[in-house]
């Protein structure tokens, strides 16, 4: 089926179009053709990756032109796509997350007038996904990227009679676009450079390249990542995209979409190879985001905003294992699958909450929900166990085998980046734990008028299957380092380096550390009445509240002198460019005031002068004839 | 045949003519100065012609004559106009071309 | 061979003098004669593309030359290239949407018979632009098209109109003085005699350096003005909020183009010593343009001011992608004065529909349409995300080949000129934001929705976005080779680059 791999873009592309064409009409039967266009692509995806293992080890690139997009010239870019085990692996993500969250939403947005044009956009964004991780050349893999935004955009805006949503959905698209220009900028550096914008011929041409160059297309993609996957210092989006409907965040604000820019960095892998200071770039980033949205998902009150917090936080990880380098690019992919499973399992868990309580978001009039909504506890609380890393869920494998490979190396760099990795999990215990003992545990804290009601099966049984991927998925591909051997062809084989702390040693103090953070929010949560308004607190907590006062210093850095450079703007254009031309003018006339008294209007001197003028005229002509 | 002497005199017809039309008010006599101006130009046409032996000249001296009837018939009618809308056709009293 | 070019001029100039000859009995008659006139004009155009022969499209096609005023040199020399071709295609395909957008416009069928004559006027005057092949040929139709538009601008605009139509007039005629200086220096220069305006008679001449240099910038200064450059660019926001968006339309979307037309087809092959001598500047200015227009775009409140000052910013990016003389730029600002035609005139129209439904066209008057109007809602969004640039409409396209294909050339220009992107998003979706989010405004519950007129007018615009920006060879094969005649006689070098890879 491998070669009908075009089939997972080009049928949600066309669902969707047909249903946003058939307007009013596809009312009834939009959801249900979404759906469908969906599940064929799991069907699609498992036929082509059941052949893809049929296949050799080194055969395992799927390649295929599917037409001339930007013909001849220097720039000569053809549409195809490049099927292996790296882009596989995020087509069964995408497919099989997308499905069950295609039928869970018919559900959730049941009361939706608009449902039908829900269901178009998910099925656009799936299909522009697909795009992104099937293109075979960054300016492919380029319309792809603008494609999920576009969805994200009108997902996040789906609700936009209300402002705020309206702007959270401008928010994202244009700090988006702020990751756009690395993007683009990168394109250019490669074409000057390695002559080329696709995958083959510019990995081919990256070892013969300056590291200089190198670094700065590396630094360029790393922007491009930081935009799309909520990385410092373009993080400040994420929290106001779950303005969204939930379904929405869980697919592409924590499962898929946001996880584009760690692929980027690993499918960029040739590039980085030769950018040591890009990879190191790479993985501060991924670092100082960990630990950033990590304090933020301790202080929110908010469901869904912590959620967004700790994707932020385990993106982070994801890209401090992909700024490893080959060592860390398998792990950080398996991350993203486990990760894409989990959180999406325990966004659908909050949106169910949601479902049952009125669409409150506060989790302080959550609490004591586990009798009350027993699929979504028991389905919650597997994520939540695959998310502490608690063995043997799927959280465990993934994330301790970056905070192991984060503790390869040599110098200052193992010890930095695998203590924050082994400090982010006993943090993550902690905000996790906090948010799912407020939500399922201690005294009930609901308004009077909310009675909370387990969600129908249409719901559930999405959660139930996420919830089971949630906990086996790990095991599954990391027995026998499966999964690491699966990704080989394509992130390279690697000596496997020592640790500078024995394994045993590191998975154990991380165990510790996951523990105390469990206890700790337990202590506090649950053991102890949860106040409903906010308690005072501490500067960092207020801090956190505010998400770390990223918003404040967007608005002091970038938009307050942006306003007012477009005030200035604006306004110079009309006083000073404008008026010098209107003075022009308007000196022009007064010259022609002037000018006009000389004008009697006499027809008897203007024929005097004519004749005084032609004389002299002559006069000159003959002179000048001589 | 002395050229010279057609010159001369197309130079007096022309300056009786500018004479005419700068001193004099009235309008029909003004006009009858563009006419001599303009047959003083002709004369030199043809002269000229002649002397080079060439047809041009005499071409354009006839080119020279539509033109002096076309601006015959419009300069008339306009001084008609003049006349009947304002009783005189004094040169100097319009002065609607002021700027 | 049939003349498809001088039938192409005159047809319409024919339909606008029967216009004004119909009798006032049947001037109600005049929106199908001018609508079908277009149509047909539009056919034969077509006619005349699928005949182009695209291995061929660095040579002028359909050529004739006859002689016109041999006195002067001055030949009716007419003949298209790819480039030509298209834009050609983009007048007359935007003329019939146009006459349709406006369809009911004015109630008077005398008012309606004198725009629609004015209009067919116009587009005989755009056809002849870009098929003109001889220098003084071009210059009298740069300078009579402005007879229509000044009438279009002063008689059908709104308030204001005549001190918008005395500017725009002021602007390009001092533009078309300069120039004329530049056309009467560049005959001297030339070999003079009965076909001295050719314009193949005027290339490779050998002037001197100040020679070159002077009538250069006499051309490139009337370029400027019309493909609006800062700080040239004062009179489009003030034509743009005063005539009707079907002007506009017109105005921007495909006579500005004359400006970037006139730079690929005269500046460059007449001039290569100076355009490579003022490329810096020219670039600086460029980019200056880019990063002000779409400032200047998020801070207007008119709609049709900010979709103005849009234009200011991707003409911008049009004439960076000259001037760098790469192939891949020139070429993707070959094809971006295509898209930008397709796009901006769509936006213009779709603003027009939305003045039309309020009777306002400032920002602050709409919000929350997006509920009550869904179709307008969403047919706005597409086309502003063209102007954006988003990939999958063409647009993108031609913009990633400008910036990408002229960074070996300007790195500094282009990366300035990236973050334009940002800027473009932000023009488009805060206005986006404020129409058509947010609760309904009082008075705008019951606006009605886009008619099926009103579809026919953006749908084909949108379609051809979408086709071209998947398939985007179609135009750009036709656009290679003029692109690198232009870029051949500039900076010989980079062709040769080119041809080796």
């Amino acid at each position: 089926m491998l070669h009908l791999s075009w089939l997972i873009i080009a049928v949600p592309l066309a669902s969707a179009a047909v249903i946003l064409l058939a307007g009013r009409a596809a009312r009834k039967w939009g959801h249900w053709l979404a759906v469908a266009a969906s599940a064929t692509t799991v069907i699609v995806g498992i036929g082509a990756f059941v052949q893809m293992l049929g296949l050799d080890r080194g055969d395992r690139a799927f390649h295929e032109t599917l037409f001339r997009w930007i013909p001849g010239g220097e720039l000569s870019v053809d549409a195809g796509i490049l099927v292996d085990p790296l882009s596989m692996s995020f087509v069964l993500l995408v497919s099989v997350v997308g499905t069950l969250i295609h039928v869970y939403s018919v559900a959730y947005m049941e009361h939706d007038p608009r449902r039908s044009t829900f269901f178009a956009y998910l099925n656009l964004f799936i299909a522009a996904m697909f795009l992104l991780v099937l293109a075979d050349s960054y300016l492919l893999l380029f319309v792809g990227w603008e494609g999920v935004g576009l969805a994200s955009y009108l997902l996040i805006g789906f609700w936009n009679q209300k402002s705020e949503f309206a702007t959270a959905a401008n928010k994202a698209f244009i700090v988006n676009r702020i990751g756009d220009m690395g993007l683009i900028l990168a394109m250019a550096l490669m074409f000057a450079h390695l002559g080329s914008v696709d995958f083959a011929h510019a990995f081919a041409a990256a070892p013969g390249a300056s590291t200089g160059v190198l670094t700065a297309i590396g630094l360029a993609l790393l922007l491009a990542a930081c935009g799309k996957s909520a990385q410092f210092p373009l993080q400040s989006w994420l929290g106001d995209a779950m303005a969204g409907p939930t379904p929405v965040s869980a697919l592409i604000h924590a499962a898929t979409m946001v996880t584009a820019g760690v692929y980027l960095v690993v499918r960029s892998g040739p590039i980085f190879a030769g950018a040591p200071n890009a990879l190191l770039a790479v993985a501060a980033v991924g670092a100082i985001t960990l630990v950033m949205g990590a304090i933020i998902g301790m202080a929110k009150d908010d469901i869904k905003k912590a959620l967004a917090a700790s994707t932020m936080s385990q993106i982070g990880y994801m890209m401090l294992a992909a700024g490893l380098g080959p060592v860390g690019y398998a792990f950080a992919i398996f991350h993203l699958l486990t990760h894409g499973f989990f959180k999406a399992g325990m966004f659908l868990g909050a949106g169910s909450v949601m479902h049952g309580m009125d669409d409150q978001v506060n989790m302080r009039r959550f609490g004591g929900l586990a009798t009350l909504m027993k699929f979504t506890w028991v389905t919650f609380g597997l994520g939540w166990l695959a998310i502490l890393g608690v063995p043997p869920f799927s959280g465990f494998w993934s994330k301790d085998k970056i905070i192991e490979a984060a503790f390869i190396g040599d110098g200052w760099k193992p010890w930095v980046f695998g203590l924050t990795a082994m400090l982010g999990a006993g943090l993550t215990a902690y905000y996790m734990s906090r948010l799912f003992f407020m939500t399922f545990y201690g005294g009930k804290r609901w308004t009077d008028d909310q009675h909370p009601h387990e969600s129908p099966l249409m719901m559930t049984v999405p959660m139930m299957i996420l919830a089971a991927g949630s906990a086996v998925l790990g095991l599954v591909l990391a027995r026998g380092n499966a999964f690491t051997a699966w990704l080989e062809p394509v992130t390279g084989t690697v000596a496997h380096g020592e640790p500078v702390l024995a394994v045993p040693l590191i998975m154990t103090l991380t165990l510790i550390l996951v523990a105390l953070g469990v206890a700790a929010a337990y202590f506090q949560y649950v053991s102890r009445p949860v106040p409903i308004t906010e308690p005072r607190a501490s500067v960092l907590t207020l801090a956190a509240r505010r998400d770390l006062f990223q918003d404040t210093v967007n608005g002091a850095l970038v938009q307050w002198p942006g306003e007012v450079l477009t005030r200035i703007a604006v306004y110079a254009d009309a006083a000073a460019i404008d008026g010098a031309v209107n003075k022009t003018a308007s000196g022009t006339a007064g010259l022609g005031e002037v000018v006009r008294k000389l004008q009697t209007g006499k027809v008897r001197s203007y024929a005097a002068t004519m004749l005084v003028g032609v004389v002299i005229l002559l006069a000159i002509v003959v002179k000048g004839g001589r | 045949m002395n050229p010279m002497n057609y010159v001369i005199l197309a130079t007096v017809l022309f300056s009786v003519g500018a004479t005419a039309v700068l001193l004099r008010r009235n309008a029909i006599i003004a006009f009858m100065g563009i006419e001599l101006m303009l047959n003083a130009s002709n004369l030199l046409l043809v002269t000229f012609a002649r002397v080079n032996g060439a047809i041009a000249g005499q071409v354009d001296a006839f080119a020279v004559l539509v033109v002096a009837a076309a601006e015959v018939v419009v300069g008339l009618a306009i001084i008609i106009a003049l006349s009947r809308s304002r009783q005189n056709i004094s040169l100097d009293e319009p002065s609607e071309m002021k700027g | 061979m049939f003349p498809f070019l001088t039938v192409l001029i005159v047809l319409p100039a024919v339909a606008a003098i029967v216009l004004r000859a119909l009798p006032a009995s049947a001037r109600h008659a005049s929106r199908p004669i001018a609508l079908g006139s277009a149509i047909a004009e539009l056919a034969l155009a077509v006619v005349m593309a699928v005949r182009f022969v695209p291995s061929a499209a660095g040579d002028h096609q359909f050529a004739q030359v006859h002689s016109w005023i041999p006195q002067i040199g001055a030949s009716w020399a007419v003949g298209v290239d790819g480039m030509g071709l298209l834009l050609i295609l983009l007048a007359v395909l935007l003329t019939p949407l146009v006459i349709l957008a406006g369809w009911k416009d004015d109630d008077d069928a005398d008012r309606q018979m004198k725009y629609l004559g004015l209009i067919l006027a116009l587009e005989s005057f755009m056809v002849l632009i870009f098929a003109a092949r001889d220098v003084f040929l071009f210059y009298v139709a740069f300078e009579a098209m402005l007879i229509p538009l000044y009438f279009l601008i002063g008689l059908f605009g709104g308030e204001q109109r005549r001190y918008a139509a005395v500017k725009f007039l002021v602007f390009s005629l001092v533009g078309g003085l300069v120039m004329l200086a530049g056309v009467i220096a560049l005959y001297g220069a030339g070999p003079g005699g009965s076909q001295g305006f050719l314009t193949d008679n005027l290339k490779g001449l050998s002037m001197s350096t100040t020679t070159e240099r002077l009538i250069f910038v006499a051309f490139f200064f009337a370029f400027a003005i019309k493909a609006p450059m800062v700080p040239l660019h004062t009179w489009l926001p003030t034509v743009a909020q005063t005539a009707r968006p079907g002007t506009t339309t017109l105005l921007v979307a495909v006579l500005d183009k004359v400006g970037t037309f006139g730079m690929i087809s005269l500046c460059l092959p007449l001039f290569p010593n100076a355009s490579r001598w003022a490329a810096p500047v020219i670039i600086s200015f460029a980019v200056a343009s880019v990063i002000y227009g779409a400032v200047l775009a998020i801070g207007q409140k008119d709609m049709l001011r900010l979709v103005a000052y849009t234009s200011v910013s991707h003409f911008g990016v049009m004439v960076l992608g000259i001037f760098a003389f790469r192939q891949t730029a020139l070429e993707g600002s070959a094809f971006y004065m295509l898209n930008h035609g397709l796009s901006t005139g769509a936006l213009f129209l779709v603003v027009g529909f939305l003045i039309k439904r309020r009777g306002s066209a400032q920002i602050a008057d709409f919000g929350g349409l997006q509920r009550v109007v869904p179709v307008l809602a969403g047919t706005f969004l597409i086309i502003g995300l063209s102007a954006l640039a988003l990939p999958g409409l063409s647009p993108f396209v031609s913009e990633i080949m400008v910036l990408v294909g002229a960074y070996p050339a300007a790195r500094a220009a282009v990366i300035v000129a990236i973050v334009g992107v940002v800027l473009a998003a932000l023009y488009i979706l805060l206005a986006y934001q404020k129409i058509f989010t947010g609760p309904v405004r009082k008075g705008l519950e019951k606006t009605p929705d886009l008619s099926l007129r009103e579809k026919l007018v953006t749908g084909p615009l949108i379609v051809a976005m979408v086709v071209l920006g998947f398939v985007p060879g179609v135009a750009l094969t036709v656009l290679r080779d003029p692109a690198a005649a232009a870029i051949t006689t500039t900076v010989p070098a980079n062709t040769a680059a080119e041809v080796s890879q």
